[in-house]
Order: C-alpha cells, then structure tokens, then sequence
C-alpha cells in the first residue's frame, strides 16, 4: 500500500471560509462584550482558535482508517468518561457537565463524545455491505448513539444530547434507510414526544413554553426569546447604528448562544444573510469532500461533521430567529467557548485527514 | 479495506445538498420575516426597551398680592414614581414598595391598576414630599426595585395656620370623577390641579406644562445617555386684588369666631380681603390628605371647608332693611312714612314683635331714617306690608340678591330671595301675604352671602352702581380666559341722590350714639354700616328643640362702608351664633381702620395720580322757584396736572 500524503491536498479553500467565519465571530464577540464584564473575551477566543488550528494539523496527519480501526477503545473511553461526569462531575447551574482537570481546567466530555460518535457511526456503516439497511442494523446503529446520548441527557443537558441525533440520522440516511424504517424513525419521535415532556426539568420545559408563548412570562423565561427577536428585528436591512439590545445589555451574555443575534443586530439582513453564506459555502465544500472520499468510511466521517454543523446552524439561528426553542446550543465557530471552537476544529481535522488520502489507494 | 468497492449512493449525497439548502432557505426567510418585514416594529420595541421619558415636573406659579408680595410660593420636594415601562411585575413589588415608603400596600396595588389604561411612559406617582428615610430607601434599592424612581417636584407653600386658606383654595391630585367632567377631561391622572379657591379658579394659569426627558437607559434601567429634554412651562403667576395688610386685619377681626368676613372696593368690585371661620391647613392638602383626616374636616359641624364669604346662605336679618329702605324710597312710599313702635304690631292677625321689647323698650314715633339707625322692626313690617313682596323682591334682585355675584371663585351660591314666583315654582304653594312681613326684616326664606350684601350694601352706598366682585384683576389675566368680557360687570339701579343721601346718612348714624352700634365707632373716620340679627330658627322651634339651651344662637351680621358717600372700601361681616350685630360691627371697623390707617399713610389719591382722578361729591341744589333744596350727588374725574408743583417752603406770615 503506498502512501502520498501531501498538505498539497489540504483543503485550503475550506480553511479560509472557516477562518472568515471565525474572524466574524471575533470581532462581533469584542464588539458584544466591550463595557461588559466579559470584556476581552475576543482575545482569548484567539487563543482557543490557534490551538484549534494546531489540533486541526495534527489531526489531520494521523491516518483516519488507524482512528477507525481503534473506533471500539475510544468509544469506550467515551462511555466511561460520560460516567465519570456523573460521579465525579461538577455540579454548575444544576448540571453534571463538567469535571475539573488538573490544570485547573473544566473538561466537557459530552463535546468529545460527539467526535467520537462521528467515527464510530462511520465505522459502522463503512463495514455494512447491504444497499439496503436490516432491521437488527437500524437498532444497533441506534444504541451506538443512544447510550451515550441518554447519559448526557441525564447530566442533564439536552442541548448537546440532541447534537448526537443528527450522526445517527446521516449515518442511517446514507446507510441505506428504507422507508418503512424512517416512518418508524418518525413515529417513534412522535411517540417520544408527551413523554419527553415528562422527563424534561421544569426550567427546560419554561425554555418550552417560552419559546411557544414569550409573551407569556416576558421578565423571566421568555426575557431572551424576546429580547433576541428584538435585537435581530430591529437590525433592519442595514444593520441599527446603536445596535442597543446588545450594547445596552439587554440582550444577556450575547456572546456565546445569542452572538447571531448580536451579529444581526449590527450588521442587518445583509450581514446576516452574509454570514449565512459563508456557512452555506462550508457544509457544501464538505459535502463535496464526502464525494470525493477514498472508501465508504471516509464519506461517513466528513457526512456527520456536516450533519453536526448544519444541526448546530439549523438550532441555533432558528432560535435567534424564533422558529426553534431555547436549547443552548451555540453557533459553531462564531459562538465564543473553548469546547465548541476545539471540537470544530478537530472535526474539520478528521475531514482534512480524509480529503488528504483521497488519491491514495 | 472493507467497502471500498461500495460507494455511498451520490443520490442520497446529493439529496443531503438540497436539505441543507432548504434549512438555510427556511433561515434565511426567518432573518428576512424578522430584519425586513416587521423591522419597523422591532425597532419601536427596541427604542422602547432603551428609552424611557423623565418627566420633568412644571412649578406652579406664585399667588402675589395686589402690591406683588407673596401668597402662595413653592418649594422643592421628592416625589416617588414608579415607572412602568421597565416591565416588572409591579403588583408583586407592591408591598416592599409599601414598607418602605410607609404606605398601605393595598393602596398600592390600587393605584396600580388605576393607572393601568395610561400610555407605560406615564409613570405612576406614589408619594409626594418624602422624608431623608424615604428617599435613602429608594436610592438602598436600585437593583431590587429598578422600576421605583424619584422626582424632583415643586411643592406648594400655603401661608399657615389657614391664612387665606379658603381664597386661595389648595392643590390636589385630580380624581377620577373629576377626569370625567367636561372640564377636566384634558387633564391626565396624576396631574396636580387647583382643588378650590383661586388655585382651582385660575389653574389654567397657574398649572404650567410638564416637560419631559427622553434618557437613554440600560437593561438594568440605569440611565447612560441623554436624546433630548422638552423642557417643562412654568406656571404663570398671578396677582391677586387682595391687600395682605387687610387681610390680617380681617383675619384677626375674626380670630377666634365662627363666619366670615369679605372686604371689597365697591369702585371696581376688588376684593381687598377675605376671610372664613374655622379654617384649614391647606399645606396639608399638598400632600396627600389621609382618609380620615378628610373625613373629619368634611364632617365638622363647623364647616372649616367651606369659604363662608360665598358659601354661606343665611338670613340677612336687619341688613336687609338697607334694601327695603331703598325699595321702599325709590317707590316713594317711605319718604312720608311714620310708623308708631309700640313694641310690636299685629299684621294679617298674627302679631310681630319688634326686638327692641327685649329691651323693654320701644321706639315710639319711627320715621325711615330712624327706622334704619335703629332698626325698628315695626316700621320695617308696615313698609313690607305695604310694598307687597313683588316689589321687594324686585329690588332686592336688581341688587343681587338670590343670585350669584359671578366673584371669579369656584362653586359660589346664590342664597334665595323669596316672591310669588318662587314659592309657586319651588314649593307649588301661593304666597301668604304675612310671609311678606318677615321678609321685611330679613327673615323668613330670605338667605344671603355675605358677598352678597357686600356687594348690594356697596353699590347702595356708591349711588345704586354695583360691581362685580372678583380676585384678579381681569386686565392682567390672557384674554382667553378672561372670566367675563363685560369689564366691571356694572349695574346701575338708578337710585335717587335724595334717596341715596338718606340712606347713607341713616347708616352713618348706626355707628354713632343713638344707633344700634354705637361701640364700632371710630373717631375721625367717615364709617357707616348696617347690623342685623338674624334668627337661625324660629323662636318657637328653638325653644322646642335646644330645650332652654340656646345652642341656636343668633347669627351677627354688620356691613360697613368707608366713607359713606361712594365708599372706597365695603365690608360684610358674618359672626355665626354671635347673636349681636353689634358685635360683627366692631369686627368690621377693626377692617375699615385698618384700610384707613394704610390709606392715610400712604400719598393721596390726587398726589399718586398722573391723569385723571376720580373723586364723589354731593351737593345742594336750590330750586330757583320755592327755594326747596335739593340734594345732588355724583363723581367727577378731575385732570391733574403731572407737573409736581414746588412745596411751599415756609407758612406766608412766618418770618
């Protein structure tokens, strides 16, 4: 087996539309958070994006068949990391998500988890050889992901739990998911639904609520959802002078989740739909990666990055705009935090590593 | 390496493509649902989240009297609010609110809802004049309670102890019902307006217009920015006919009595002084009054709230033998009349007493200028009786009796003067002619002001022309709001000089020996008057009811001019329950010395005056024919000369 790997075949193109994206969200995050409390948030997102670069590098040389070879102990490790948040976890905001690294660090697994998650679905389906998907596949493939998924439920957060759908819905979609077996997909979500509403903690169910009535509790609850309408609203075409939701704090901590919303306050439907574009312009280019993949394994990976990605746009811009509820998502290299920004990197990372072997064979 | 022969289907590849292009086409149409289409109305809501109105109160204007000094001034007070546009649930607030501004926390909650149909910039006004405590309270709990706020407010500052309180009126803050009323209906809740007296009289002038601050605020309401300032209209001030000097005099006159008394230039119809018994604080009208406290000011049977000077409708008594004098004058009947006073007389089979038999005395032969400075109730029952109520009545409303003055003060009576007409349209019953003969003394359904008579008694004294009454001056006051376009709103009855000559003679002789006030005398000063007595029930039912217990005391009434002839200065006093005419008369010459005292100290008419001068006279004429004299009177404007004519350094003869 020869082996050309040349950083010829790196995704330049790629990287300078990530990169612009990110540029954006720094410069919005240090225009958000000036006078506030968070200020110089900007500068240290710099940093989270330089490492991100050099994880994206380093990950992108190792082979990603060896990754997918060793797919089992990682998920593994996964699993055994999403318990150890569970009993030894910190305690912030009435959540589990956090343990305390020796450095002082907060470490969130469930980030990771979907990274791995992405290979091993790949895995997965890369070894299934059927056009057609079997019904003992279908419940496989939806533990691999459900498991770790209902751990990070009960941490809980339910925000990053509903990221993980997205790898296992591509990964059945372009398993070969029959029809019969998305009607069930449908019905069983259908099912899950009043139930949901059971499990949900009450402030998830407000989030709810909210998001169906802001009018309803509009101090507590709905203060956001209306705010962010407000900021985005009155944005206008061009962007409002004062950009005084943000500015004038209205807006609370607009610099992770709400930063579209900060964004499209200053700079209108124009920027906004801007920024969009670039978004647009990332997921097609991965697409286009996935087409071009070496094998099967490779179409997987860089399929659930794009799935993940246009999951976290989808949420997070349907909330500023008001069509999806208040879940805490962030907005993927725009929102500021050190686990959003590493974990993009690393995965456009793995996409690199793919496209770089995609002669090789 | 397993699948490598096995492709992923590129349809479904492809198919991902179009849903990520329909994901960012639903995106995209949501920016443009929020950025384009309502845009406008989120960038209302957005202006409104950061700007909130201050309001910035106006000052009322000063009250001044007739030489500028001052009445009613302000002073700077902080008010609490609470704004609404900050979107906290205020009724939740409400009783933290309450403990610390010491008030009931229903009431709160009550003043919430009130204000709950105004536009949210309105803020609600919760506490005026706060104490330091209060204030430190608010400035404790910025964070806790954004919405509470204070305001920096002009405060009324009455004179105390009640002085002028019922002329001047006092302030408060408009009522709904109020808000309802085709006169206020401008007004917004909140709004602080002249309750009574001149403040209510005159708000129009005296209220200025709020301004407001439009301020840039962040999301914790605390204020970052300024836009801009409407600046608020101050109130304009107002100048009152009302000389300070005499109304202390009039105030002390009453020190201590119930009634009221009223002193007025029959000249022109300016009040100079206006005082009513018992009075109030209305300083504590300015702020918030508490229930009980109004309760027990409405309810005192003394009345404290009512200005008496044109509120109070009573039998005139004697007084009114003024009117049936000139009546029975003007008629002829009187001139030639000589009634003999036995102590009483027997009219329509019913016989009335004359109250000189109190005395155990009588007047014997009564002729009308006796008949006044004595004020024999015989002779006054024979000229009723023979004017028939008709004619009294129809100069007793040529004078104004029974109706308003049209005095510029809010909520005046018209007390009653009774005839024919009135009982069938009141009452649905024929007049009896011997009610005739009570009216003739001022009792029976007779009720009158005291500003009234001031007026009636003035204009008889200034040769049958009558004035206005009022508090302003007119000229001074804009023209839209100019109470009556008919100047001094004149009345002349055409009052013979003979007539007037007499009268006025009669009621010079009251205040000297032999009249019924000999002790209001003032020596040197050109005083006349009229007393009355006036029953405030019926004899028999007194005795009925106060059980030998006089608690119904006769009411005292004096009306005094100065001088006699075309007086400069009338003034009506009311002693409820003083029993004694005499006694209001005393009341009254301690007013009229006052204004003589005042006047002498000051330059003369003729010597202040830079044109014409105004001055009374009366004079003989002699009939060229039978040598019968007869008595003129009138005034004449006199030019004088601007040049100041050198003073004459030395008496001729000295040196």
């Amino acid at each position: 087996m020869s082996r050309y790997v040349s950083f010829r075949d790196f995704d330049w193109l790629l990287l300078v539309f990530v990169l612009l994206i990110c540029a954006v969200g720094v410069v919005e995050i240090r225009s958000a958070t000036a006078h506030t409390k968070f200020a110089g948030a900007h500068i240290k997102q710099l940093y989270w994006i330089a490492g991100g670069l050099a994880g994206m590098f380093l990950m992108s040389l190792v082979n990603y068949q060896v990754l997918l070879d060793r797919v089992h102990w990682f998920y593994i490790v996964a699993i055994a990391s999403l318990m150890s948040v569970m009993i030894f976890g910190q305690k912030y905001l009435g959540a589990r998500r956090w343990i305390k690294m020796p450095g002082g660090q907060h470490f969130q697994p469930s980030e990771w988890v979907k990274l791995i998650l992405i290979l091993a679905v790949a895995k997965y389906f890369a070894d299934l050889h059927q056009k057609e998907l079997s019904w003992g596949d279908f419940v496989k493939a939806g533990a691999i992901v459900g498991v770790p998924m209902l751990m990070v439920l009960a941490q809980p957060d339910l925000g990053t739990a509903l990221t993980y759908i997205p790898i296992a819905v591509m990964g059945l979609f372009l398993g070969g998911l029959r029809a019969k077996q998305a009607l069930v997909v449908v019905l069983l979500a259908g099912l899950m639904m009043p139930l949901a509403w059971h499990v949900l903690k009450p402030y998830q169910r407000d989030r709810l609520t909210a998001f169906l009535e802001p009018e309803a509790d509009p101090q507590h609850t709905g203060y956001q959802v209306i705010q962010s309408l407000i900021a985005v609203g009155s944005g206008g075409l061009w962007g409002s002078s004062a950009g005084s939701q943000t500015h004038l704090a209205f807006l609370p901590v607009p610099q992770t989740d709400f930063i579209f919303a900060a964004f499209a306050e200053e700079h209108g439907f124009v920027g906004a739909l801007g920024v969009m574009l670039l978004y647009f312009i990332v997921l097609m280019r991965l697409t286009q990666n996935a087409q071009t993949a070496p094998d099967r394994a490779g179409t997987f990976v860089v399929m659930g990055v794009v799935a993940v990605l246009s999951f976290h746009v989808l949420v997070n811009v349907g909330m500023v705009v008001g069509f999806m509820p208040v879940t805490g998502i962030p907005l993927p290299l725009m929102s500021y935090g050190g686990s959003s920004v590493l974990f993009m990197f690393l995965a456009l990372g793995i996409v690199m590593n793919v496209r770089m072997r995609r002669f090789v064979n | 390496m397993f699948g490598r022969d096995e492709k992923v289907s590129p349809i479904r590849l492809t198919a991902v493509q179009y849903i990520v292009l329909g994901i960012f086409l639903i995106l995209a149409y949501g920016l443009w649902r929020l950025q384009v289409a309502q845009s406008d109305m989120y960038a209302t809501l957005a202006e409104k989240n950061r700007i909130r109105n201050v309001p910035i109160l106006a000052p009322r204007g000063k009250i001044l009297d007739r030489e500028g000094r001052t009445i009613v001034d302000n002073y700077p007070s902080f008010t609490a609010l609470l704004l609404r546009d900050s979107s906290r649930d205020l009724a939740g607030d409400a009783d933290l609110i309450a403990q610390g501004l010491h008030l009931d926390a229903k009431e709160v909650r009550e003043r919430i809802r009130k204000f709950a149909s105004m536009p949210q910039y309105q803020p609600i006004y919760l506490k005026d004049d706060i104490t330091p405590d209060e204030l430190a309270f608010i400035e404790a709990h910025r964070n806790e309670l954004p919405e509470l706020d204070t305001i920096m407010a002009h405060r009324r500052l009455y004179p105390r102890n009640g002085f002028m309180a019922h002329l001047v009126g006092y302030v408060g803050e408009v009522s709904e019902e109020m808000l309802n009323s085709p006169r206020w209906e401008l007004y917004n809740p909140g709004d602080v307006v002249g309750q009574s007296g001149v403040e209510q009289e005159y708000n129009q002038i005296l209220m200025g217009k709020n301004g407001f601050r439009r301020a840039v605020v962040n999301s914790h309401g605390k204020e970052v920015g300024r836009l801009d300032e409407t600046p608020a209209e101050p109130g304009r001030q107002l100048k009152l006919t009302v000389d300070i000097d005499l109304q202390i005099a009039a105030e002390q006159a009453l020190e201590g009595k119930n009634g009221a008394i009223v002193a007025m230039d029959p000249r022109t119809g300016e009040i100079l002084a206006m005082v009513s018994r018992p009075a109030f604080d209305p300083n504590d009208f300015a702020v918030r009054i508490s229930r009980e406290e109004w309760t027990k000011l409405v309810n005192d049977e003394n009345h404290p709230l009512l200005n008496k000077a044109i509120q109070a409708q009573l039998a005139p008594g004697s007084v009114f033998k003024i009117i049936m004098a000139t009546a029975g004058l003007q008629e002829g009947i009187a001139q030639t009349m000589h009634v003999t006073c036995n102590g009483g007389a027997v009219f329509y089979g019913r016989y009335f007493k004359c109250w000189v038999t109190a005395e155990h005395r009588v007047h014997g032969l009564v002729d009308i200028r006796k008949a006044i400075y004595q004020s024999c109730d015989v002779f006054f029952y024979t000229l009723a009786e023979k004017l028939g109520i008709d004619r009294i009545a129809k100069y007793a409303i040529m004078l104004g009796l029974g109706q308003r003055t049209g005095i510029d003060l809010p909520q005046e009576v018209t007390g009653v003067m009774p005839s024919e007409e009135w009982k069938i349209r009141n009452f649905k019953q024929k007049w009896y002619a011997g009610e005739t003969i009570s009216v003739g003394i001022g009792q029976g359904a007779v009720a009158t002001t005291p500003i009234q008579l001031a007026r009636a008694i003035g204009g008889i004294a200034s040769g049958g022309v009558l004035r206005r009454p009022h508090v302003a001056f007119p000229d001074l006051l804009p023209a839209n709001i100019r109470p009556v376009s008919d100047g001094l709103g004149e009345v002349n009855i055409g009052l013979d000089p003979s007539n007037w000559e007499l009268i006025t003679d009669a009621m010079a002789a009251v205040v000297n020996p032999g009249g019924t006030a000999p002790s209001a005398h003032l020596q040197g000063i050109d005083f006349a008057g009229k007393t009355g007595s006036a029953q405030t029930i019926s004899n028999v039912a007194k005795a009925r009811l106060a059980n030998g217990k006089s608690k119904f005391k006769d009411n005292g009434w004096f009306v005094g001019v100065e001088p006699r002839r075309n007086p400069e200065i009338v003034v009506c006093t009311l002693l409820e329950e003083g029993e004694h005419g005499y006694l209001a008369a005393r009341a009254t010459a301690q007013v009229i010395k006052a204004y003589v005292d005042k006047e002498r100290r000051q330059p003369t008419k003729v010597a202040r005056s830079d044109g014409k001068v105004d001055v009374g006279a009366v004079w003989n004429v002699s009939d060229e024919d039978d040598g019968h004299e007869t008595v003129r009177g009138g005034h004449f404007l006199i030019n004088v000369s601007k040049k100041r004519l050198p003073l004459a350094t030395a008496a001729p003869g000295v040196n």
